[in-house]
């Protein structure tokens, strides 16, 4: 199979590569550039699993072919933090023990990341419908809720 | 008491928890090995078929390709099996179930090696399926195995039932039946196999019983314990589905590993982890009770039958919980118990959280509320008068030595969500489109494996010269805590902050055999070994401090990070410094712990014993809104209450209660792993339907401690008995919102609507069937064979 050529900035690094036109993105991050963090669960967009930003847009990787992503800006569970400076979300998750066996997490963060950065101060009912899409056997959702409603950014948001 | 400790019983953050949200964590699928090679799986094409031969030679000359192996290439024991050794690696003459494997392929790349399973012709004769156990069970049954399909038969005897039913004013006789249940970890399984250097292999798996799983590659190999290393990656939810499943996985990668002499990974697409791996047990349960009009229950007569599947697996263990729980904590004079397990042909069934208990709860649970109907009491009314208390005597003959919390847990639900009131009121309405309606479930359950087999557990406590500390366990963690709890015991007894620990994951090689983390053992056998490591590390630390400060041992305490004097407070030393003094004076700085259970016993034949050393106490309340028109049901509000002994860590308890409850609302409403003449007809998650965010409601949690002296700190036990009374809860509260009884779950809305199911079963040429067909069609062509 001919390979594509493509443009793409990945956690704020820009690749320029052939890539093979039937890869997904789950697989081009994961296999190509060892970017692991972004979990297969399904591999038909079911478990959300995969879930990582492509324009600041929660999407399921193994839903994307890599093509697909030329020109665009991905954000992975990766580069959530800032250096060693967690992200408020991921802050959140570890005081709310939204985090057990950890499968979904990383999926369950760019959901969240995608709702808070669109809707900065979510109801039960938002929140609970921005994550619909990613599948927990753990947890019940309820902490992961609470987690993400209880962000240190929309905290401030709330007492503004 | 609240002050007595500085970490247990705190929300302290998982020490797990940062590298699950930086993407750091290493499930096993994110380990790569130089030079890997991809291990595929060919499985039967027919649930029950002779395999009259397998041609392998297409495929063994396909370029990229490594090793085909069948069967015969097994140099040990070809089967295994934790109870009854019959499960087969690789299946030799006969298939038993559509996941058996068939032959093995090690290619360069998973292309490669797909096609190279499609070049594989095997040729079978297909057998007659048998797919009901109760009929698997008449005389004259396809046999499945060796002898007959029924291979177990645990019984309960107590009293005369004759008697008993002889006094009742009224028998209530019913049939209920639950469903084959898929675990539905989100991370499907994986192994990467490799050769170790002085022989032997090295295996990192997402595996949940390290050291079964360990045996068996042994066996399989024909080599000593000691050249097989497991090592668990991080674990992706299991839920007591990783076990057998990750067995046969291990044998197969390390047979391919051995074989070419190179890393061999294996990764389970969710279509092959759904058809290969075993399920929760479907019951079919006849319950028929004798009371008087007061309420007392004279006597119980009661028959399970669990379909085994086609192997079996933890069958023995999963149908003796259910045997010795079936009675539920009531007292009854006069009690006959009869559970047994049949071999089928659909996917063989074992250990999954509840274990055994969440069928025969449903059945209890159900059958107290038609008692409480046909004597005039209120749901929890009947329970209240009923209920074991203190010094109780169970069905087996037990007497409950420990704080019996059920009435506490049971008033605690209640009160929450106002359900006397509500029961009175729902009941009333008569008209709606939408009915409400609340329901109570409660339970006992015996803590850890109980006369099961050997309960002992090892953890190792190491205190480093800089007074940072690691800790390690034969007990594993799935994603449940254990390493938390372990880590909160350690730091509480070494008086030091939860950020000098580091957990390390469970490596076969490197603690002892602390048999299965299955039975909600983890905090009890692994906290307890914990408790007992850090104490020894504890008495050497305060010698020595004694000796650097001159203050009497006595009169020394390790609290924040410092060696005190325990009446004044005042610091002494840091931690830091003593634990250097201890390594300078050659002081042993390692606890190994270890932590065998009290006793129990078990009489077969009598079907009587002292079956579990302590025992939890739990009761859920759920509210329902059922939409008349559509027979939809929402769940509106859930309480769930559990006496836990002692929590550890709080945010920890209520995650695995909130947890628990979405799983049992999934078990009571949803979900239903379809098997139709031994074909399994949902393979993913587009079909089956576990609960997402906006199936479970807000769930109140009530952490109940009656501290038990048999567990650290009085803590017992939480992840299994939250799991085992949503579903009874939500049917019963959807009787009191619509005055009709499911007898058989999970509730869908025909059920609800209709009174039964809908089948999709038949030809009707839905989308279901022909991608079915499909597929079978396309794993026929796979095969190298005609369709």
């Amino acid at each position: 199979m001919k390979s594509v050529f493509i443009r793409t900035t990945i956690n704020g690094k820009t690749y320029e590569l052939d890539v093979r036109p039937n890869m997904t993105l789950l697989d081009f991050l994961r296999d190509e550039l060892g970017l692991t963090g972004t979990k297969r669960g399904c591999e038909v967009g079911e478990c959300g699993a995969c879930t990582v930003l492509m324009n600041g847009q929660a999407v399921n990787s193994c839903l994307i072919l890599v093509p697909q992503i030329d020109g665009q800006e991905i954000l992975t569970v990766e580069g959530l933090a800032e250096g060693e400076k967690l992200h408020p979300l991921q802050e959140s998750f570890l005081d709310h023990d939204a985090v057990h066996c950890g499968f979904c997490t990383p999926g369950m963060l760019m959901s969240a990341k995608d709702l808070l950065d669109h809707t900065p101060s979510p109801s039960e009912e938002e929140t609970r419908a921005a994550i619909s899409g990613n599948l927990c056997r753990c947890s019940g959702y309820q902490q992961i809720v609470d987690a993400i409603r209880e962000t240190e950014d929309v905290r401030s948001q709330k007492s503004k | 008491m609240a002050d007595k400790h500085k970490i247990i019983g705190k929300s302290e953050r998982r020490v797990d928890a940062w590298g699950k949200v930086t993407g750091r964590a290493k499930f096993a699928e994110d380990y790569t090995v130089g030079h890997q090679l991809w291990g595929m799986v060919l499985r039967a094409k027919f649930p029950h078929a002779k395999i009259l031969s397998v041609d392998i030679s297409q495929a063994a000359s396909l370029p990229g390709v490594e090793a085909v192996l069948t069967a015969k290439d097994i140099p040990g024991s070809k089967t295994f099996g934790i109870v009854l050794k019959n499960q087969a690696i690789l299946a030799e003459d006969r298939v038993r179930y559509l996941g058996d494997g068939v032959a093995l392929v090690a290619a360069a790349s998973k292309e490669i090696a797909e096609r190279a399973i499609s070049l594989i012709v095997v040729e079978y004769e297909p057998l007659p399926v048998v797919s009901d156990p109760e009929e698997a069970m008449k005389p004259g049954a396809l046999v499945i195995h060796d002898e007959k399909n029924e291979f177990v038969h645990h019984k309960v005897r107590k009293g005369d039932i004759e008697k008993g039913f002889a006094e009742a004013d009224f028998v209530i006789e019913r049939r209920f039946k639950t469903q084959f249940i898929e675990h539905s970890y989100i991370e499907p399984e994986c192994v990467v196999a490799e050769l170790a250097e002085q022989g032997g292999v090295k295996i990192t798996g997402s595996v949940q019983n390290l050291f079964s799983s360990r045996r068996s590659v042994a066996d399989a190999l024909k080599i000593s314990l000691n050249r097989v290393q497991i090592i668990q990656a991080t674990l992706g939810g299991s839920f007591g589905g990783k076990d057998e499943v990750m067995t046969s996985m291990c044998c197969r990668a390390a047979l391919l590993a051995m074989k070419t002499g190179k890393p061999v990974k294996m990764v389970n697409t969710r279509e092959e982890s759904m058809l290969e791996s075993y399920k929760r047990h479907p019951y079919v349960m006849y319950y028929k009770w004798g009371a008087r009009k007061d309420g007392t229950i004279t006597a119980m007569e009661i028959r399970c039958i669990a379909d085994g599947g086609a192997y079996s697996s933890m069958s023995p263990f999963v149908t003796w919980r259910s045997v010795v729980q079936a009675t539920g904590p009531y007292y009854c004079e006069n009690v006959k118990t009869d559970v047994y397990a049949a071999y089928t042909n659909n996917n063989y069934t074992g250990a999954m959280r509840g274990f055994g208990s969440p069928q025969v709860n449903f059945a209890i649970e159900s059958m107290m509320d038609e008692l409480a109907e046909h004597v005039g009491m209120t749901p929890l009314e009947i329970r209240l008068k009923n209920g074991f208390e203190n010094y109780a005597v169970t069905a087996t003959g037990q007497k409950l030595n420990h704080t019996v919390s059920l009435k506490q847990v049971l008033r605690e639900a209640a009160q929450a969500i106002d359900f006397d009131r509500k029961w009175r009121e729902y009941r009333g309405v008569k008209e709606g489109e939408k009915k409400r309606g609340v329901g109570i479930a409660c339970s006992y359950r015996g803590v850890s494996l109980g006369a099961e087999g050997t309960d002992a557990a090892e953890t190792i406590v190491s205190v480093q010269t800089d007074g940072s500390v690691i800790v390690s366990s034969g007990v594993t963690d799935m994603g449940q805590g254990a390493q938390t709890q372990m880590s909160q015991i350690a730091a509480e007894v070494l008086g030091i902050s939860m950020d000098r620990i580091q957990f390390l994951n469970t490596n076969t090689s490197r603690v002892a055999d602390s048999g299965p983390t299955v039975a909600s053992r983890g905090t009890i056998m692994g906290g307890s070994a914990a408790k007992n490591a850090a104490e020894k590390v504890r008495a050497t630390l305060l010698e020595v401090g004694a000796e650097m400060t001159g203050v009497e041992i006595i009169a020394l305490d390790l609290a924040d990070n410092y060696l005190i004097r325990k009446n004044s407070m005042e610091r002494l030393a840091s931690f830091g410094e003593l634990t250097t003094a201890c390594f300078n004076k050659g002081k042993p700085m390692i606890g190994l712990g270890w932590h065998k259970s009290p006793p129990t016993s078990w009489h077969e034949e009598e079907g009587t014993g002292e079956a579990y050393f302590t025992f939890v106490y739990g009761a859920n309340a759920a509210e329902v809104e059922v939409d008349t028109g559509t027979g939809k049901v929402d769940v509106v509000d859930f309480v769930s209450v559990h006496d836990v002994g002692k929590a550890i860590n709080r945010g920890m308890v209520i995650g695995q209660m909130c947890g628990g409850v979405a799983m049992g609302l999934g078990y009571g409403l949803l979900e239903d792993f379809e098997i139709e003449d031994a074909i399994p007809k949902q393979l993913n998650f587009d079909e089956y339907l576990i609960p997402t965010s906006m199936d479970v409601p807000r769930i109140k949690t009530i952490i109940v401690e009656n501290e038990d002296p048999a567990g650290p700190f009085g803590a017992k036990s939480v992840g299994e008995p939250t799991n085992e009374l949503a579903a009874p809860a939500i049917v019963n509260a959807i009787f009191n919102a619509t005055g009709k009884r499911i007898y058989e779950i999970p509730a869908t809305l025909e059920r609800v609507l209709l009174g039964h199911k809908l089948s999709r079963s038949g030809k009707r040429g839905s989308e279901q069937k022909n991608s079915l067909d499909s597929m079978m069609v396309e794993s026929c062509k796979n095969r190298g064979e005609k369709g």
